[in-house]
C-alpha cells in the first residue's frame, strides 16, 4: 500500500498516514484547520465485497467515504458516540454507535484490524479530549511496527511484515555464505584443484592430434613410425590420466569435507535458533514439517553444494577452457562446434522443465499416497470397530491409482528424454564433421585436428545433459535455503529484552493490565485485569476454550501479549530475560513428559547440577520417592519418552518434583490432576499441598474439587473474567460459577457422587492407568 | 423449531432481535450455517449472544419471505467465504506467492504462505487460507478456465 503522510500532529498523537487515492479527496472534505488523526482503509462494503473506502477519525469528526460513492459522511465528536469492534472469521466489523442505535458500520479483512485499533485509540482519545495524551504516546512507542505492533530488529525492519511476501529468488542462495565463510581458504583450495584438474583432463585430447598428424597418417603414406616421438606422447597421455586422477581425487574430497561441515553447521545453528523460538511459533507449525526442514532440507543443499554446483563449476570450466583450445587450433572449426551448443542446451532445458513440474506433482501424489496410511494406521482401531476396511482399502487405491496416472503420464515425456539427448548430440557430431570433411577436402584442415575436436566435442556433449540439471537443482536448493532461512531469519516473538532488567529476588506478584491475545484470527484473551498477591493461590474456571490455559501461557510468557501488560513484582515481564523470568516459574502439566534418560535426570532436568541428596528430598516431598525405590534400579531406573512402566500419577508425581526441585516463586498447575483417577488425585493433591505451600500459584482445573484450597476463584468465559471471588461468595451470588458448580453437582450425583466437592469427584479413567504394564 | 413459531425484528442498533413462540426474547441473535458451503440452504440456527441455540430452521428457503430476507441479508454480512472464478495471475510458484484473483466478491490479491494452506474438501473444491486468515473457496477446480487450472496445478 502507497501512502503519503498527509498530517503529522505536533502534539505527538499518532502519525496517521492516508492512501494516496483519497489524499485529494479528503483534503477537500476537511474543514478550516482539521485535522487528520486516524484513518483506516476498508476494503470490504456491507454485503462483504472486495471495495476499498476510508474511515477517518479527525480532532472534531468522524468522516467516512463508502466505496460505491464519492459523497463523505461525517458525524461530528460528542460523547455518548461509541466506536466498537468485533470480528469473525477473518473479518473486521467496526460500528458507530450512540445511545439510540447504530449509526454506520463499516467491514475489513483482519490485515486491517491494528489500523482498526489505533482507529479506536484515536477515537476515544479525541472526543474524551486531550486531557490523556500521555495514554495515547505511549502506545505510538518507538521500537514496534507501525503497521502490526511487532517489535523491531536492531535494523529497524519488522519481521512480521518482512516475511512472508516474496517468493525466494536464487540470490537466496548468496546467504549461505554466512555458513561457507569460516571454510574460504579450504573452497579456494578446491577451486584452484578444480581449475588444475580440468586442465589436467584437457590434455589427452591434444595430444592425439601430433599423434594422428605426425605419426599415423604420416606411416599411412609409407613413413616408418617414430617410436621415440610416439612413447613421448603416450607417456604424456598416461601422464595426463595419472595427474586428473589426483587432482581430482584431491578435490572432491576437499570440497566434499567442506560441504558437510557447512551442512552440519547449518543443522545445529538452525536446531538451536528453533529451540530458542516461542511456544506461538511452534503451534503454528507441524512436527513434522520442522523436521523435514531440519533433515531433508539442509541435506538438499549439502547435495547441491558438495555435489550439483561443484560438478556444474567444473564443466563451466572446461567448456571455456575447450573452447580457448578449440579456437587456438582452428577458429573457423571452433565457431561452427560451439554454434549449436547454446540451442541444444535450452532444448535440453526445456524438456528437463517439464519433467520437473511432472516429478514435483509425483512427489506431492505420493505424499497422497502415505498420508492415506498415516490416517489410517494410527487409527486402526476406529476402522475395524466401524467395520470400514473395505472403504479405507478403497481410499488407498484411489490414491495409489492416481500416482499410476501420473506416473504414466510422466514416463511419456521421461522416455523420451535420453533418447532425444543422444540424438542431439549426435546431430551435433555430424555438424562437425560436415563441417570438418570439407575444410580438410579444401585443405583448410587436417585429420588430427578433426578427431581431437570431436574428442573434445564429445566429452561436453555428454556434459549438457547434466549442466542442465543446474537450473532445477539451484531452484529447489534457493526454496530449502529460504525454508531454512525462514526458520533462522524468525525472530522469536518472545523477544529478549533490549535493556534487559534483573529481577533479583522474587516476591512472586503478578498483574494483568488490560491483557488481550488473539490467535490467528481468533481473540483468545480480552482486557484481562487481575492482581494476584504473593503466595496467594488462585483457581482459574471455566468451560473448556474459555482462555484458561491461554491466559497461564501469557504469564509464563509462552505468548506476549497483543495488547496491556503483565507485570511480575511490578516488572514488565518482557523487560526481562526470558530464561531468568522462567527460573522462578515451576510448571505442571496435565501431560507430564518424561525424558529418555534416568528418573532422576528427569527430576534435575531444571536444575542439571543439583545433588543426590536434592533430588531425594523433591522426591519426598512430591510422594514420589517411595515407588521410585520399589522400582529395580531406583533412581536409576530407565524412562522413556512417554514414561513406559510407569502410571499417570507416578509420572505426575515426578513432574511435581521436578517443579518442587527448583524451587520457583510461581506456580503454575494446568490441570494437574486431571488425567488420573481419583485416588491418583489424592496421592498426587498430598504432593500438591506440599507444592503449594508459600508459593504464588495458579491452579487451573476442570474438576472444581481440586480447587478448594483456592483463595479466589477467577471464573472466565469467552476470553473475559466474568466473576472473581471466595467459593462461598461466588455460590452466593449464584452467578456464572454457580452454574458451572451446579452443573458438575448433577454430574457428580448421576454417577454416585455426593457433591463435586468431595474429595471422590467425578473419577475419570486414566487411560494411562489402565495401559500399565 | 417450527418454521413459523418466532418472529424476528432488527433493533435500532442493527442487532436481530428474536421472539420465540413462549415469548422470550433474544437480542442479537446471530444466523450460522451448519453446512455453509456442502449444504448451504440447509439446516440454520439462531445462536444468541451467550453463544447457545435459541432457534433451528430446517431449510431456509422455507422461511416466510421477510424473515428469511432479513436472515439472509444478515448472513451476507457475516459469512466470508469468497469463491476463486479465476486466477489472474501468481507472484511465482514458490511459496509465499501473492496470487491475483476474481472471486464473486470482486477482484483482490491473497498471499499464499504455503501449498499446506491449500486444503481438499472432497474431489474438486479446494479452500486456499491466505496469510490474513480468509478463506477462498475454488467450488469445482474443473470449472475453472484453463489458464487458472494451469496455475492452480502447480500448486498442487
Amino acid at each position: 500500500m502507497t501512502a503519503a503522510p498527509l498530517s503529522t500532529d505536533t502534539a505527538g498523537v499518532l502519525a496517521s498516514a492516508v492512501p494516496e487515492r483519497f489524499a485529494a479527496e479528503l483534503s477537500a472534505a476537511l474543514q478550516a484547520g482539521e485535522r487528520v488523526r486516524a484513518c483506516l482503509e476498508t476494503d470490504l462494503d456491507a454485503k462483504l465485497r472486495f471495495a476499498v473506502g476510508l474511515v477517518v477519525v479527525t480532532d472534531r469528526r468522524v468522516l467516512a467515504r463508502a466505496p460505491q460513492d464519492a459523497s463523505w459522511q461525517s458525524w461530528p465528536l460528542r460523547s455518548g458516540l461509541r466506536l466498537e469492534h468485533l470480528d469473525h472469521a477473518g473479518v473486521g466489523q467496526l460500528e458507530l454507535l450512540d445511545d439510540r442505535g447504530r449509526l454506520a458500520c463499516w467491514r475489513y479483512t483482519l490485515g486491517r484490524n491494528v489500523a482498526a485499533m489505533e482507529l479506536i485509540a484515536a477515537f476515544e482519545l479525541c472526543r474524551d479530549g486531550p486531557a490523556n495524551g500521555a495514554a495515547c504516546r505511549e502506545q505510538a512507542a518507538e521500537g514496534v511496527c507501525s503497521k502490526c505492533r511487532t517489535p523491531l530488529t536492531p535494523e529497524g525492519e519488522c519481521p512480521a511484515c518482512m516475511r512472508g511476501t516474496a517468493a525466494p529468488s536464487t540470490w537466496t542462495l548468496l546467504r549461505l555464505w554466512r555458513f561457507a565463510r569460516p571454510y574460504r581458504w579450504r573452497l579456494f583450495a578446491g577451486f584452484a584443484l578444480t581449475l588444475a584438474s580440468t586442465a589436467a583432463t584437457l590434455v589427452p585430447p591434444y595430444l592425439t592430434m601430433p599423434l594422428m598428424d605426425k605419426v599415423l597418417i604420416p606411416f599411412q603414406n609409407g613413413r616408418p613410425i617414430d617410436w621415440p616421438l610416439v612413447r613421448m606422447y603416450l607417456g604424456g597421455l598416461l601422464g595426463a590420466a595419472a595427474l586428473a586422477w589426483v587432482l581430482g581425487w584431491l578435490r572432491t574430497y576437499v570440497l566434499a569435507r567442506v560441504s558437510e561441515r557447512i551442512g552440519r553447521d547449518l543443522r545445529t545453528r538452525t536446531y538451536e535458533h528453533l529451540l530458542g523460538l516461542s511456544l506461538e511459533y511452534f503451534g503454528g507449525k507441524r512436527t513434522g514439517d520442522l523436521m523435514a526442514r531440519l533433515g531433508n532440507e539442509t541435506d538438499r543443499i549439502n547435495i547441491f553444494l558438495s555435489l550439483d554446483l561443484l560438478n556444474f563449476a567444473t564443466d563451466v570450466l572446461m567448456i571455456a577452457m575447450t573452447s580457448v583450445i578449440l579456437f587456438s587450433i582452428n577458429p573457423w572449426l571452433a565457431l561452427v562446434t560451439l554454434l549449436p551448443l547454446p540451442i541444444i542446451a535450452w532444448l535440453i532445458h526445456l524438456v528437463r522443465e517439464r519433467l520437473r513440474t511432472g516429478f514435483e506433482k509425483i512427489d506431492r501424489v505420493w505424499a497422497e499416497v502415505t498420508n492415506v496410511l498415516a490416517d489410517t494406521i494410527p487409527g486402526i482401531r476406529v476402522v475395524k470397530a466401524f467395520a470400514q476396511e473395505k472403504r479405507e482399502a478403497a481410499r488407498f487405491r484411489d490414491a495409489n491409482e492416481h500416482n499410476l496416472a501420473m506416473n504414466d503420464k510422466l514416463n511419456r515425456t521421461w522416455s523420451l528424454f535420453t533418447p532425444t539427448v543422444t540424438l542431439l548430440t549426435e546431430i551435433g557430431l555430424l555438424i562437425v564433421w560436415v563441417f570438418g570433411i570439407w575444410q580438410i577436402a579444401r585443405g583448410d584442415s587436417s585429420v588430427g585436428v578433426l578427431t581431437a575436436f570431436l574428442a573434445y566435442i564429445g566429452r561436453f556433449y555428454t556434459r549438457l545433459d547434466s549442466m542442465s540439471r543446474i537450473v532445477s537443482a539451484t531452484q529447489r536448493a534457493a526454496s530449502s535455503t529460504k525454508r531454512i532461512f525462514d526458520i533462522l531469519d524468525h525472530v522469536s516473538s518472545v523477544p529478549e529484552p533490549a535493556n534487559p532488567v534483573r529481577l533479583g529476588k522474587v516476591a512472586g506478584r503478578i498483574e494483568l493490565q488490560r491483557a488481550s491475545f488473539r490467535y490467528g484470527t481468533r481473540a483468545v484473551i480480552r482486557d484481562v485485569d487481575l492482581v494476584i498477591q504473593p503466595g496467594e493461590m488462585i483457581g482459574l474456571v471455566g468451560h473448556s476454550g474459555s482462555g484458561k490455559s491461554t491466559l497461564v501461557n501469557l504469564i509464563c510468557r509462552f505468548y506476549d501479549v497483543a495488547e496491556g501488560r503483565v507485570l511480575i513484582d511490578g516488572v514488565d515481564v518482557r523487560s526481562v530475560p526470558v530464561n531468568e523470568f522462567r527460573r522462578h516459574i515451576g510448571l505442571v502439566l496435565q501431560e507430564p513428559f518424561l525424558f529418555f534418560g534416568t528418573i532422576a535426570d528427569n527430576i534435575a532436568y531444571g536444575k542439571p547440577e543439583a545433588t543426590r541428596a536434592e533430588i531425594i528430598d523433591a522426591a519426598r516431598a512430591a510422594h514420589a520417592h517411595e515407588f521410585i525405590l520399589r522400582l529395580p534400579h531406583g533412581y536409576d531406573s530407565l524412562v522413556g519418552e512417554r514414561g513406559q512402566g510407569l502410571s499417570g500419577g507416578e509420572r505426575q508425581r515426578i513432574s511435581i518434583a521436578r517443579a518442587l526441585l527448583i524451587d520457583p516463586r510461581i506456580l503454575i498447575l494446568d490441570e494437574a490432576t486431571s488425567a488420573v483417577d481419583t485416588e491418583t488425585e489424592n496421592e498426587i493433591q498430598k504432593a500438591l499441598d506440599n507444592l503449594v505451600k508459600g508459593r504464588t500459584t495458579i491452579a487451573i482445573a476442570h474438576r472444581l474439587s481440586t480447587l478448594r484450597k483456592a483463595d479466589r476463584l477467577v471464573v472466565m468465559d469467552r476470553g473475559r473474567i466474568v466473576e472473581i471471588g471466595s467459593h462461598d461468595r461466588l455460590m452466593a451470588a449464584e452467578g456464572y460459577y454457580y452454574k458451572l458448580f451446579m452443573a458438575q453437582a448433577r454430574t457428580a450425583e448421576n454417577g454416585d457422587e455426593a457433591s463435586p466437592l468431595s474429595e471422590a469427584a467425578r473419577p475419570v479413567i486414566s487411560e494411562t492407568a489402565s495401559e500399565r504394564s | 423449531m417450527m418454521v413459523d413459531s418466532f418472529q424476528l425484528q432488527r433493533d435500532a442498533y442493527g442487532r436481530l432481535v428474536l421472539t420465540t413462540i413462549d415469548g422470550r426474547r433474544h437480542v442479537g441473535v446471530t444466523p450460522v450455517r451448519a453446512f455453509p458451503i456442502a449444504a448451504s440452504d440447509e439446516g440454520l440456527s439462531l445462536v444468541s449472544a451467550e453463544g447457545h441455540e435459541v432457534g433451528w430452521v430446517e431449510r431456509l428457503s422455507g422461511l416466510p419471505a421477510p424473515i428469511r430476507a432479513m436472515i439472509e441479508e444478515e448472513l451476507a454480512a457475516r459469512e466470508f467465504i469468497p469463491e476463486i472464478e479465476r486466477i489472474v495471475e501468481v507472484s511465482g510458484f514458490v511459496c509465499p506467492s501473492t496470487w491475483k484473483v476474481l472471486t464473486d466478491r470482486g477482484p483482490t490479491e491473497l498471499t499464499l504462505k504455503g501449498e499446506e494452506d491449500i486444503h481438499r474438501l472432497g474431489r474438486t473444491r479446494l479452500m486456499v487460507a491466505d496469510s490474513h486468515g480468509v478463506h477462498f473457496l475454488v467450488r469445482d477446480v474443473a470449472a475453472l478456465d484453463k489458464r487458472s487450472r494451469k496455475l492452480l496445478d502447480r500448486f498442487l
